[in-house]
């Protein structure tokens, strides 16, 4: 990068205020082959009922991290905790029953199985809460209840995406994970994923998203990160970090400017 | 094998040589200069185009990914397309290379319509491309790649096959030729190997190389910095720019910005599938049409309460609409 003295998140203060978080990661470093790390510190947290947003420019690591906090990036050092407990590494479907919900950017649905039957998949490990979970995923995504026996596959992508939240949700998680929810999507149909996010987050499900639409994902967020190069580079409020200069800068360069 | 190359005659290998050399005979200070007067807007009339694309739309059932109005893109010289992911971009490339159809719009190449051209006259034309994820010939030599970007073999012909005096001279010359890009692009030294142990950033050079093997008079590079090393970006944004200085235009899709700002001389900007911007690097991303695409767009004002169902309602009419679109097309292909 160009500049050198984008300041970075002040540590100390951040991990005093992630006391008590129901997830947080300190100090991540991480990486998909040995040698070349994604993952260069990375710190986060989210309170109970939170909805954090993560944003930042590609390749800044923002899929990476919240795959390291899924179980599916092998961390190598720093720690993952949830409610107090060390999570770190742990296999991702122990993770689900411990309560971490995590919806892919991509390849989210079972395109054979129908709605219904996707929502099942979501909770076999649990199978007897079925009844109880689908009424609630029900009442948030109506349209699903009407087409519960369609094909997954035929769905258009906004619908997919409301399935794969739907199953996430299934195993009641405290924090659920989403990975780039409105890619891919018509301006309309992005909008909806931001609503139904407020309205998961607001049915009380902590949520940490990372976004590719930095503004709408930051409006809805209580506490934005920035993410770049493998770090995380700003924290705030939403409405803090969508009139920082210096985050359009982080996307777009110096802007021209010294 | 270099040294001896050298040697051998070869008249039409000169074209790609040096970068000092110019293929194509393009006066590139004269068509850099010549944006100054382009008006920066989106669509804006170039005054030498080598490409022209109007009403491009393509859509994959209810969601419109390509909807271009009107693009010119300057001979001679090096334009970016830019834009947040899903913007689009790789599928107007591969509308314009002929790997994918639009559904309606016409383009053209050097006034040639591309309609319904497949891919492969399409780089023969002189239009030529590499992918976001390279697609070398990973169980041929790098060398056999390189001979299989030579286009106009004489040997092609099923009969003409069987008599090698027909084509062994235009062999040694296509070799010649490959030699040479290969040392250009740092890569004799893997001549024999497979071309499935190259580095990411080796495949990269590798495709650029074998693209140069049409002697193309357009370069098109889907997201050529994707996946290299620090190290070899430097070499890339040269071999770019020497492109460039020897008369080639040069079409390239790109998300890291600092390059973008390094090499281009022009820059368009996508945004859902529309060009939103257009200028030089600085301009451009300055513009607060580009910081919206980028960010985000009309999106000073939060979302209320009150307008959440709305967008829900609007959410689902647009779910029946692609519905209704994907049966319609199910139903058009029998």
């Amino acid at each position: 990068m160009a500049e050198t003295d984008t300041p970075t998140v002040d540590r100390s203060a951040h991990l005093a205020a992630a006391d008590g978080a129901v997830l947080r990661a300190d100090n991540l470093i991480a990486g998909y082959l040995p040698g070349v790390n994604i993952l260069n510190g990375a710190d986060l947290y989210c309170h109970e009922g939170e909805l954090v947003g993560i944003i930042g420019p590609n390749g800044a690591g923002k899929s990476t991290l919240l795959k390291a906090l899924f179980g599916l990036v092998k961390i190598g050092s720093g720690t993952v905790k949830l409610k107090g407990d060390d999570i770190t590494n742990e296999r991702a479907d122990t993770l689900v029953t411990k309560g971490i919900g995590f919806v892919p950017q991509t390849n989210n649905i079972f395109p054979s199985l129908t709605i219904q039957e996707n929502l099942e998949m979501g909770v076999y490990q649990r199978p007897a809460s079925f009844k109880k979970r689908f009424e609630f995923v029900g009442e948030l995504f109506p349209a699903l209840l009407d087409r519960r026996g369609q094909r997954a596959g035929s769905l258009s992508g906004g619908e997919r995406q409301m399935v794969a939240m739907g199953r996430a949700l299934m195993m009641e998680p405290s924090v659920l994970l989403l990975d780039e929810p409105s890619a891919g999507l018509s301006p309309v149909l992005q909008d909806e994923v931001f609503v139904q996010t407020r309205r998961i987050n607001r049915a009380g499900v902590s949520v940490i998203m990372v976004e590719q639409n930095a503004s709408r994902c930051l409006q809805i967020s209580d506490r934005g990160y920035v993410m770049d190069q493998g770090t995380s580079a700003y924290t705030g409020t939403g409405r803090e970090l969508i009139k920082d200069p210096k985050v359009i800068e982080l996307y777009l360069g110096t802007l021209g400017k010294k | 094998m270099p040294a001896d190359v050298t040697t051998t005659p070869g008249g039409n290998t000169s074209a790609a040589q040096a970068p000092s050399d110019n293929a194509t005979g393009v006066d590139v200070s004269a068509a850099r200069s010549a944006l100054n007067d382009v008006e920066q807007v989106p669509g804006a009339a170039k005054p030498d185009p080598i490409l022209v694309a109007d009403g491009i739309k393509r859509q994959f059932g209810g969601l419109t990914a390509v909807d271009v109005e009107h693009v010119e893109i300057q001979r001679g010289v090096i334009t970016a397309l830019i834009g947040p992911n899903g913007a689009g971009k790789t599928t107007f490339f591969n509308l314009l290379t002929g790997f994918d159809r639009p559904n309606e719009g016409t383009w053209s190449f050097n006034d040639h319509s591309l309609n319904k051209v497949p891919a492969y006259k399409v780089s023969r034309m002189g239009m030529v491309r590499t992918f976001q994820l390279t697609k070398v010939l990973s169980k041929m030599t790098v060398i056999e790649n390189m001979l299989v970007g030579a286009t106009g073999q004489r040997g092609e012909g099923l009969f003409s096959a069987m008599f090698a005096f027909l084509w062994r001279s235009e062999e040694d010359a296509n070799t010649v030729r490959a030699d040479d890009l290969l040392e250009r692009f740092l890569l004799i030294k893997k001549r024999e190997d497979f071309a499935g142990s190259l580095s990411g950033g080796q495949r990269k050079l590798l495709e650029m190389a074998r693209a140069l093997m049409a002697n193309p008079e357009l370069v098109m590079l889907d997201e050529p910095m994707a996946g290299v090393n620090p190290a070899l970006k430097q070499s890339l944004l040269g071999h770019v720019k020497s492109l460039r200085d020897e008369g080639r235009t040069v079409l390239f899709v790109e998300h890291d910005m600092d390059m973008v700002r390094d090499i281009s001389d022009w820059v368009i900007v996508m945004a859902q599938g529309q060009i939103v911007a257009e200028g030089p690097p600085d301009a451009v991303m300055a513009n607060p049409a580009v910081i919206d695409a980028y960010l985000g767009s009309h999106h000073d004002q939060d979302i209320s309460e009150e307008e959440e169902d709305q967008i829900l309602a609007e959410a689902n009419a647009e779910i029946e609409r692609s519905h209704e679109a994907a049966h319609q097309e199910d139903h058009r292909r029998g």
